[in-house]
């Protein structure tokens, strides 16, 4: 038996996110035994962490590294999701602050499982290893399962902890077997020695591969939320906390999608003979019943829970493409994608109040003569989420549909532009209801300075990326 | 193979002496059943409740803190057969670990998972 | 006996927690299966990584022990809130969000 580690693959640097990131997450965990009532405290010291974890993202020079028996890489996919994560979870925290006061969360631990499932997220886009991607997912599952029930009075918020909680767990099981049919398979657990030996010799038509890897797409179909495995995303969003949900919708579905990229694009290449027809299946059926879905909705949270279905539908393209293309246009649709979803939650958390998170679609009646800043906010992130130009989302979509096509995948685009069209049906219902229905009850918003500010931001981004997408396109193409 | 057979051997014999005996038993042992004899002791105190009850909350939070604590010791037999490969920097690496849980374990006690009441 | 002989216990394991899993409505239950289903994962790589010599099958199998315990925690801890605030323990009546 050859020795495990060798020690000059050691580099402490190339994991530098990792550990201040953790430092961050074990601090605030701390603080909070002396931080007394006012948790606000430990929020900013959270994002100080988070900043700090952007800045060591750039440690590494002269990408990529590779370090730790090659089990943890440093190249351009991980730090511009470094930077996506760090982004996204700042903004949680953001939302977060008025929102737990107003709900009476009074759990400082919210902000350090923020913390600690970030660095999952980090380790799960930054790992080339079978072992390590299990590692992430399950740091950045258990602290979403805490996250999801952390209204512990809350009948809803329970049961969301739950039913997230068995089928993440259950989720996880086939994962595990199909990494552990991979390693039977090829011998290793290190993707880039997999992919060598397929590209070598004869595992190519090895059946426990192939079990193996339809098993991974399963795991990593739950994690994602993609039909079939979907079903639990519209209760868990539905019942977690709202700036849960927002949060739970960007970061960790973005890991998930790395490592799903990392697998099946980087490693699997040469056997996506019968993966590329799963895939496109299970692409196709997302964007259907996510749309289809989220049209019968009435409850707010549960239209974007669907809504953010079908984008993984479209995500899973960018995968199907596997090469630097297609990565790029995932780092660009997620960072897109990012903003709209933080804009959307603040503004859904502005308008609720203690007790009544005013989350029913009709509540939302009239807020266009009453409110019409916020209104105007609310609709260019439903048009964005629809993906109508000149904004975000639609570059993001239109980029991705591009990478598809150059790759030969034209019915699936047709069908993709096919679904941005029913998509828009009820992102504009939203919009009806704002401005061409009577309000049916008063407003009372809740603005706070913070609130406002993320949604100025995502506002800012929102417009900025759909008019003048190029530097952050170039950016991810490098 | 041989010792497996002698094993086997024994174990058929234990076997057939233990169903020996209890068929013998329940054939020739005399039986009058009263309510009185029926009771789980014929004897002393008459139960008041089942056995199935409740335990409280509390010992399935000490249990959980346990387990959590108890299952990470198991990176300690790796390393330890490790150990003189991995030299210093194995070390101090099981420190690092150690210390973390010790962030851990401070976060319980400060938070009162470890209070009886 | 060659590795299929572990192949097909592991997968039998794997099949009974996941039968298990999607049968029984207890949630404790429930939990058990999921263990049972890492176990026969457990067991394959501990099986292939005496068939194929390298001992990343061993470390990969410590690993999802820790990790199975500290989600098994988070689980109880779950299912103790919910039973706190219900009184019962049934997937079927736990069911406030739909549509």
């Amino acid at each position: 038996m050859e020795p495990i580690l060798a020690p000059e693959s050691i580099d402490l640097v190339s994991i530098a996110p990792v550990l201040v990131l953790t430092v961050f997450a074990m601090g605030v965990m701390v603080l909070d035994l002396f931080a007394g009532k006012s948790k606000t405290l430990l929020a900013f010291v959270s994002i100080v962490g988070l900043l700090m974890t952007a800045i060591s993202a750039f440690a590494k020079v002269g990408l990529p590294v590779f370090s730790f028996n090659d089990s943890y890489t440093v190249d351009h996919l991980s730090v511009c999701f470094i930077l996506i994560f760090t982004l996204s979870s700042a903004l949680a925290i953001l939302i977060s602050i008025d929102y737990n006061d107003r709900e009476n969360i009074k759990a400082g631990e919210f902000y350090s499982l923020v913390l600690f499932c970030t660095v999952g997220m980090i380790v799960l886009a930054s790992s080339t290893d079978l072992i390590m991607i299990f590692l992430g997912i399950e740091i950045v599952s258990i602290c979403l399962y805490v996250l999801a029930g952390i209204r512990r009075n809350h009948l809803k918020s329970n049961e969301a902890a739950l039913k997230y909680f068995l089928l993440g767990a259950f989720a996880t099981g086939f994962l595990l077997y199909g990494m552990a049919l991979m390693y039977g398979a090829t011998g290793t657990t290190n993707l880039i020695s997999i992919a060598d030996l397929i590209k070598s010799d004869g595992v190519k038509s090895e059946p426990l591969l192939m079990i193996g890897a339809v098993l991974l797409l399963i795991g990593f179909g739950f994690k994602v939320a993609s039909v079939p495995f979907h079903m639990w995303a519209p209760d868990v969003y539905q019942g977690a906390p709202s700036p849960v949900t927002a949060f739970m919708a960007v970061g960790p579905k973005a890991a998930a999608l790395v490592a799903f990229f990392r697998v099946f694009a980087e490693t699997l290449p040469e056997i996506s003979f019968f993966w590329e027809t799963l895939l496109v299946t299970i692409s196709i059926l997302t964007m259907f019943i996510g749309n289809l879905g989220a049209i019968m909705q009435t409850n707010i949270k549960r239209l974007l829970a669907y809504s953010s279905v079908s984008h993984v539908g479209y995500i899973l393209m960018a995968v199907l493409v596997k090469n630097t293309l297609g990565s790029a246009s995932l780092i660009f649709y997620m960072v897109t994608y990012a903003f709209m979803i933080f804009g959307v939650f603040a503004i859904i958390i502005m308008l609720g109040r203690k007790g009544d998170e005013n989350l029913e679609i009709e509540g939302y009646s009239g807020l266009g003569f009453k409110h019409p800043v916020i209104a105007l906010c609310m609709t260019v992130f439903m048009l964005s989420l629809g993906g109508l130009p000149p904004l975000a989302g639609f570059v993001a979509k239109f980029y991705i549909f591009n990478a598809a096509l150059q790759e030969g995948f034209l019915m699936l685009v047709i069908i993709a532009v096919l679904n941005s069209a029913i998509s828009l049906y009820y992102y504009l219902k939203v919009i009806v209801y704002m401005y061409m229905k009577e309000p049916v009850r008063e407003f009372q918003l809740s603005i706070t300075p913070i609130t406002l500010f993320v949604v100025a931001l995502a506002i800012i981004g929102t417009i900025q990326l759909g008019i003048f997408p190029d530097p952050i396109l170039s950016l991810a193409q490098q | 193979m041989t010792e497996y057979f002698f094993i086997s051997v024994f174990a058929i014999v234990a076997l057939i002496i233990i169903g020996a005996l209890l068929a013998l038993s329940t054939i020739l042992g005399p039986r009058n059943p009263t309510p009185q004899k029926l009771i789980p002791y014929e004897c002393g105190i008459i139960p008041t409740e089942e056995a199935k009850g409740r335990y409280p909350v509390r010992f399935a939070t000490i249990a959980m803190l346990f387990i959590i604590f108890d299952i990470e010791v198991v990176f300690m037999y790796p390393w330890a057969v490790a150990l003189d490969q991995l030299q210093l920097f194995g070390l101090i690496e099981m420190v690092a670990f150690i210390a973390i849980l010790g962030v851990a374990y401070v976060y319980i006690w400060g938070r009162g998972g470890l209070e009886w009441d | 006996m060659g590795h299929q002989f572990v192949l097909i216990i592991s997968a039998t394991i794997f099949c009974i927690g996941t039968a298990g899993f999607l049968i029984r409505k207890n949630p404790l239950i429930m939990l058990m299966s999921v263990e049972l289903m890492l176990n026969s994962v457990n067991f394959l790589l501990v099986g292939y990584s005496s068939f194929l010599k390298t001992l990343d099958g061993q470390i990969f199998a410590l690993i999802i022990m820790t990790v199975a315990a500290a989600e098994v925690v988070v689980g109880l801890a779950i299912i103790l809130t919910i039973f706190r605030t219900r009184h019962e323990l049934n997937v079927d009546h736990i069911n406030v969000l739909k549509g």
